[in-house]
Formats: C-alpha cells, sequence, structure tokens
C-alpha cells in the first residue's frame, strides 16, 4: 500500500510547500517571544539551575588540597595512612598559607568535624619549620589529632566534588565517620520541626482563606453589579497595598497594647496584666498571611463562580432539590476547579513565605524561608541555603503532581 | 380536559424596584392539560409571570393558584413543577442520566424505578443510548431533548418552558416545535411556554397570551388571534397586517363607516370604535384582499403598485392605497398574473367583516 504523494500546483510535495509557506510566520512568532524566551532564561531558569548547582557542589575543599586527596585515594581508610598523604598535605598546606588562602578550608573543615579549626590553624602557624621527609611523624608532633584516624576519615569525607550531605541536614540527618547516614544529635535536630511547622501554617491559611473567600467570592459573583464592583475594591485594595504596610499594620493591630488586645481586654476575655500574645510567635504567622493571602483564593474562585450561570441552581431547585442540596449536588462541584486553584495558589505562596513571618512571626512562627534566609545573609553557608531551597522547590512540584493526578491541572481556571 | 383553573392568576402585580409596574392587575386562568404560550416583546412582563408561578420571583401583590392551592408560600423546590430553562440549564457536571436522575433521587425514588423512568423519559425524546453522554458532547437540539426530557421524568403536573428553542437554528426549531407538542399531546401535562416568537405561539399553542406592557391583551386560540385579534397591538403583534388611520361616522349594525385622513370613507366592522366620531386604527390582513374583485365587496378602491416583491410561492405587492403608502398585498402564484408591474393601477377589494375597527394607535 503506497500512499500517494499530493502535489501542490507547481510539482512541489504538498507537506513540503506548505512548511514553506507557514516558515516565515513561525519566524516571525519565534522573533515575537524572543525577548520573553531570554527574560525567563536569564532571570529564572539560570538561577534555579545555580541554586541545584550549589547545593550539590563541594569542589571548593578538592581544588584546594589537591596533592592530599590523590594520596588518599590508595588509603583504605582503617588506619593512620602513609607517609605521602603527609606529604601531599604539607604540600598543599604551604602552599595556601603562600597564597593566604587558607581561611575557607579551615571553615568547611571544621563543618564536618569540629577540631579542625584549631588542628589546621596551628599546623598552618609551624609549617615552615618542617623538615623535609617523615612529614607523618613531624605532623602527628605538631597536634596529635593528625594521629587520630578519624580526623583523616572526616578529610577523606570531603574529597568527592559532589555532596548531598547539605540535603541530608536539610531533614536532620547527616553522615557519621564511616559515611552512613545517621540522626543529627538531638540538640540539633531543627528542620523536621521546622518543615512540618511551615507545611502546617501553609495548609491551614489555604484552609482559613478557602472558609473567608467562597463567602465571599460568591457574593462578588452575584450581587448587582454597583455592589460587585464595592466590594471587588475592597478585596483588592489591600492587594494593591504593600506587603510592607500591611505587615507593619497588623503589627501594630496585634501588639500587646494594640487595639485588638484592648478589645479583649474591654470585653473581659482576658486580664489587663494578663494579655494574650498574639504576635511573635504562630497566631500572628496565621492571622497575618491569611488576610494577605486572602485575595489569591478569591480570584480565582470569583472567575470560576461567575461564570456558573444562576439558571443552573434554578434548575436544580425547580427540579426539587432543596437549596443545600442543590448547593452541594450542583453548585459546589462547579466551584472545585477554582477551590483547587486557589488552594494551590495559596498553599504554594505560603509555603515559601518570608516577609510576614519574619515580621510578626518571632521564634516559634518563623518558618523554612527563614531559615534560607538566614544561611543567605548571615551564616553565609549558600550552599545549604540553595539545598533547601531546592527541597522547597521539590515539595512545590510534588504537590503540583499530586494536584494534577488529583483533579488535573487542566480543570485550573485562574481567570 | 379537568379542572378549568388549574394554574390560576389573580390580580397579581410585580415592581422590582418599587417605581415600576413589570405585571399590572393580572388575571389568567389555565385549564388542566392546556398548552398555553405567553407571547410578546421583550419586557412585556411574560418571563417574569413564568418566573412567579416557578417560585424564582414573588408577586408584588395577588395570588398565584396552583390545583386551587395558593402557592406564594411554598418555595420552588417544593411546587413540583418542571421547568425547561432558555439556555437549557443543564448539569455540566452530570451525565446525561445523572441530570435526569437528579429530581428522582433527591425524591428518594428507588435505583429500579428511576432508570425506567429516565429510560421512558429518555425514550420519550428519542435520546435512549445517551444515558452517558454529557452535556457538552451532545449539540444544541440534543441539549435542549435533554432539557425537555429532565423537566418529564418526575412526572410533574406543570412544565414551564421558557424560550427554550430560542438558541437553535430555524430548521432544527421548527422540528423541536412539533416534537414538543407531540409530546405534549401523548401525555397530557399542562404547559406554560414563553417565546416571542409568534410562528412558535401559532404553531404549538392551544392558547395564546399576548402580553404587552404588563398585561394580557388577548388571551385566546391561535386562530381567534389571528383572525379577530381584539386591539391594535395584537393585530399588529400577530401576522402581518394593513392598518389605515381614521374616525368613525356611521355605525349601523355590524357595520361602520370610516373616515380616513384622505377623506375616503370605507366600510369596516366596529369591534373597538363603535361609536360616531371616535379615532380609530382599521385593521386588514394582506390576503383578505383582493385584486379586481368580481363578487360585489362593499369595500372597492383603486391603489397605485409601488413595488414587486417576489417570494416564490407568492407574489407581494406594495401599494399606495388610500394614502397608505405600505399597503401590502399577497398575490398567489398563478399563470394569469403576469400583467403586475411597478406603477400598474388596480382595483382592490374586501369585504367589511376583515377589516376591523380597532383602537387608535
Amino acid at each position: 500500500m503506497s500512499k500517494e504523494q499530493i502535489l501542490s500546483s507547481d510539482g512541489i510535495p504538498l507537506e513540503e510547500s506548505l512548511k514553506k509557506a507557514e516558515r516565515k510566520n513561525k519566524l516571525k512568532a519565534l522573533l515575537l517571544v524572543a525577548p520573553l524566551f531570554l527574560f525567563i532564561l536569564i532571570i529564572y531558569i539560570f538561577p534555579i539551575g545555580d541554586m541545584l548547582f550549589r547545593s550539590v557542589d563541594d569542589r571548593m575543599i578538592t581544588k584546594m588540597l589537591p596533592k592530599t586527596f590523590v594520596a588518599m585515594e590508595k588509603w583504605d581508610g582503617q588506619d593512620l595512612p602513609d607517609e605521602p598523604v603527609y606529604e601531599g598535605l604539607y604540600e598543599d598546606l604551604s602552599l595556601l598559607k603562600k597564597n593566604k588562602t587558607f581561611g575557607k578550608i579551615i571553615a568547611r573543615l571544621n563543618y564536618e568535624k569540629s577540631g579542625f579549626s584549631s588542628l589546621i590553624k596551628k599546623t598552618i602557624r609551624k609549617i615552615d619549620k618542617l623538615e623535609e621527609g617523615n612529614y607523618k611523624e613531624q605532623f602527628i608532633k605538631i597536634h596529635k589529632r593528625w594521629g587520630q584516624s578519624e580526623y583523616l576519615v572526616a578529610l577523606k569525607n570531603t574529597a568527592p566534588n559532589w555532596s548531598y550531605a547539605k540535603y541530608l541536614k536539610g531533614v536532620d540527618l547527616k553522615f557519621d565517620e564511616k559515611r552512613n547516614i545517621i540522626q543529627q544529635d538531638e540538640d540539633r535536630r531543627i528542620y523536621k520541626t521546622l518543615w512540618l511547622r511551615t507545611i502546617n501554617v501553609a495548609f491551614w491559611v489555604t484552609i482559613f482563606c478557602f472558609i473567608l473567600a467562597y463567602p465571599i467570592a460568591h457574593l462578588l459573583a452575584t450581587l448587582p453589579m454597583k455592589y460587585s464592583n464595592l466590594l471587588m475594591i475592597c478585596v483588592l485594595l489591600p492587594f494593591w497595598t504593600s506587603l510592607l504596610v500591611r505587615t507593619s499594620s497588623w503589627m501594630v493591630l496585634l501588639q500587646q497594647q494594640g487595639p485588638i488586645n484592648d478589645l479583649i481586654v474591654w470585653l473581659g476575655w482576658a486580664a489587663d496584666d494578663n494579655r494574650p500574645e498574639l504576635m511573635y510567635n504562630v497566631i500572628g504567622t496565621f492571622v497575618a498571611m491569611t488576610q494577605i493571602l486572602l485575595p489569591f483564593m478569591v480570584l480565582p474562585l470569583y472567575s470560576v463562580m461567575k461564570t456558573i450561570s444562576p439558571s443552573l441552581m434554578r434548575a436544580g431547585k425547580s427540579l426539587g432539590g432543596t437549596p443545600l442540596v442543590s448547593f452541594f449536588k450542583i453548585y459546589f462541584p462547579l466551584t472545585i476547579p477554582g477551590i483547587g486553584a486557589g488552594s494551590l495558589l495559596v498553599f504554594i505562596l505560603a509555603i515559601g513565605y518570608y516577609i510576614t513571618p519574619a515580621l510578626v512571626g518571632g521564634a516559634s512562627g518563623s518558618l523554612i524561608s527563614n531559615n534560607i534566609a538566614y544561611h543567605m545573609k548571615s551564616s553565609l553557608d549558600w550552599a545549604f541555603a540553595s539545598a533547601l531551597g531546592t527541597m522547597l522547590l521539590v515539595g512545590v512540584l510534588a504537590i503540583y503532581w499530586v494536584y494534577n493526578k488529583l483533579v488535573g491541572i487542566d480543570n485550573i481556571k485562574l481567570g | 380536559m379537568g379542572n378549568d383553573h388549574f394554574v390560576r392568576f389573580e390580580n397579581v402585580d410585580k415592581s422590582y424596584d418599587g417605581k415600576q409596574l413589570v405585571v399590572k392587575g393580572l388575571n389568567l386562568d389555565i385549564e388542566e392539560g392546556e398548552f398555553v404560550t405567553m407571547l410578546g416583546p421583550s419586557g412585556s412582563g411574560k418571563t417574569t409571570c413564568l418566573m412567579m408561578l416557578a417560585g424564582f420571583e414573588t408577586p408584588t401583590n395577588g395570588q398565584i393558584y396552583l390545583d386551587n392551592r395558593v402557592i406564594s408560600d411554598i418555595p420552588p423546590h417544593k411546587r413540583g413543577i418542571g421547568m425547561v430553562f432558555q439556555n437549557y440549564a443543564l448539569f455540566p457536571h452530570m451525565t446525561v442520566y445523572e441530570n435526569l436522575a437528579f429530581p428522582l433521587r433527591v425524591r428518594k425514588i428507588s435505583k429500579d424505578e428511576a432508570d425506567k423512568k429516565v429510560d421512558k423519559a429518555l425514550s420519550m425524546v428519542s435520546l435512549q443510548g445517551f444515558e452517558a453522554r454529557m452535556p457538552m458532547q451532545l449539540s444544541g437540539g440534543q441539549q435542549q431533548r435533554v432539557a425537555v426530557a429532565r423537566s418529564l421524568v418526575f412526572d410533574p403536573k406543570l412544565v414551564l418552558m421558557d424560550e427554550p428553542l430560542g438558541a437553535l437554528d430555524k430548521n432544527l426549531r421548527e422540528s423541536m416545535q412539533y416534537e414538543i407538542k407531540h409530546i405534549h399531546e401523548n401525555i397530557g401535562v399542562t404547559v406554560v411556554y414563553v417565546t416571542h416568537d409568534q410562528t412558535e405561539a401559532l404553531t404549538m399553542s392551544n392558547r395564546i397570551a399576548v402580553f404587552n406592557d404588563g398585561k394580557v391583551q388577548q388571551l385566546s386560540s391561535p386562530d381567534e388571534l389571528y383572525e379577530r385579534p381584539v386591539n391594535s397591538f395584537v393585530a399588529e403583534f400577530i401576522g402581518e397586517n394593513n392598518t389605515f388611520a381614521g374616525e368613525v361616522t356611521d355605525v349601523s349594525g355590524d357595520k361602520c363607516k370610516v373616515k380616513l385622513n384622505s377623506n375616503i370613507e370605507i366600510i369596516a366592522n366596529p369591534i373597538v370604535a363603535k361609536t360616531i366620531g371616535q379615532k380609530t386604527t382599521v385593521s386588514l390582513r394582506p390576503e383578505r384582499a383582493i385584486i379586481d374583485p368580481e363578487a360585489a365587496m362593499d369595500n372597492n378602491h383603486k391603489g397605485k403598485i409601488e413595488e414587486v416583491i417576489y417570494h416564490g410561492d407568492h407574489t407581494r405587492l406594495r401599494v399606495n392605497l388610500l394614502g397608505n403608502k405600505d399597503f401590502i398585498l399577497k398575490v398567489p402564484n398563478s399563470s394569469n398574473r403576469m400583467d403586475i408591474k411597478e406603477g400598474k393601477e388596480i382595483n382592490i377589494g374586501w369585504n367589511s367583516i376583515d377589516c376591523r375597527a380597532l383602537d387608535p394607535k
């Protein structure tokens, strides 16, 4: 069975001539999207790639101690290594001292195992006085830790170019000396709590937003134009106000001598000398985030509800469904795409929210993003910040995937 | 047929804004098993009446009775009235089966019986085998039929239809008109149908209520409505109509003389204008006037053909007659009428009984 080729009137196969005719248009279309494509590439794809890269990049130390690591390849990691490893160490450290670039390595190694800081500092101070040959003995004489195999094992563990140790740290796990994955020491376990709190806050903020937004969106969609416009402005006005202004005004409202506390005292729900703390804890985070994220729930719900014809509810009633039955069997199922879109939007925004928890959250209300900021700005452990960021990103993608499986992403309606 | 005031509107007023009455003192009786159409231009209050009957609007004043019960205080879902909406209002997230089963399920009818009823309703609109389809997968006409089937599936005694055929194309609309009419004849349900399309109303109804300005202008059978309109609005709204404005100069029995603005007198049938000196608009259907009348008709005048419009089975003439430049004449297509040309003078005659002197416009 051979398919007959269709020719256009000038004898060229139809398919080819169609492509030729379309080529110019395609090129034009490409030119039009090129700026956006470049923009996305530079400001979105590239930084995310960089973040992924940084979170696993561990080459710095490999580059600084090249000879040591080459020599260590032959070492089994059981007893103390032989002379070549110490010779390599001597050469690498001498070079670092000459270039004065040993600061970073101290921090990195001390992070791997505490005690390295003094060890390296002392060694570098005395390294010029070493005589040639028999470095192993001389090194142990400088500091006895060079004679303890756990330090050399820790050193060896830093050899690979890539490491996922930051990710382990992000979930309160770590490597022990034998590179087994174990739990972090109990007093240093903070990330699991932080993750759970973040997810918990995002979940409840989504629920609160849904409860508040559903009736508002319904009113917006059904009220006569002049009222619904006014209501719409009420929804959008805070949305147009700066995030910082809104968060700070919540601080004014929620503080211990603030109007909400005054009201609570006036109503007699609390004694004046025992005012409840509404801020610098998780309550403040809940209240402020719910208010700030509310429009992201209202708008998708509204856009879906507006498309639901009022005659559907009437039909439901005329067919004998009580208002409640009609609502749950007809109206509610039709708003699910909006609920999905709004919840996804609010949850994803909430899970990475930064400013509001930073300002009103205090210690018990701060979220994972605040910790990322801390590592970016204070501890300067960018690799770890990147790892946390990547975990957050993967988490969001996972939620998106689950949502797609459950509801179907095509069913999302944002407007 | 049973109860002759199965549905009764008694002095019903309706106002939305407290300033204007959309429905004014409406009185209307509908017999059980009847097919009554509310016909009127948009804004005439017909849909409002339907909505009050369905329970989605409350009358500002007056009472509505259904089967001798006042229904103003009964919420829509307890009235048991089937309804077909303008845009069908099928539930888009339910299959055809679920749509039809909805009224049965809320009535707690067992699944077996529900299946039977759904099957019966679907066969009524010849849509068996479509149970699993979603409404979006159906054509407009099919959706329409599902909507009709759904309004009938729970055996209501009364079905309301709010311009159900408005969104369909002409051919489909016509075939659906017959289909709905046949369903009505077969199951004997009372139907109140709202439309602004007079052909639809004339084809389908037992009786038509012509609405204008919040009032029923005339309630009668289609032929009565067409042949004997009681006022100018009805004459103008239903079918084609030629009018002459004038003044009654003489009345004798079932005839009167009307002096037209062009000072010529014609003989007419006094319907509304019964006293001498009354202003009137005389109405005459185009097909009741004849060219070159042979029998002695009591009106016989000369007119000049202004325009000839060919319509296939008939030819339409626009004639300047007695000062009315838009007098329309219908001439059946036949071989001996080939001499009709623009500018020609012709004799036109009609009987005074067909020429109704109504209220002035």
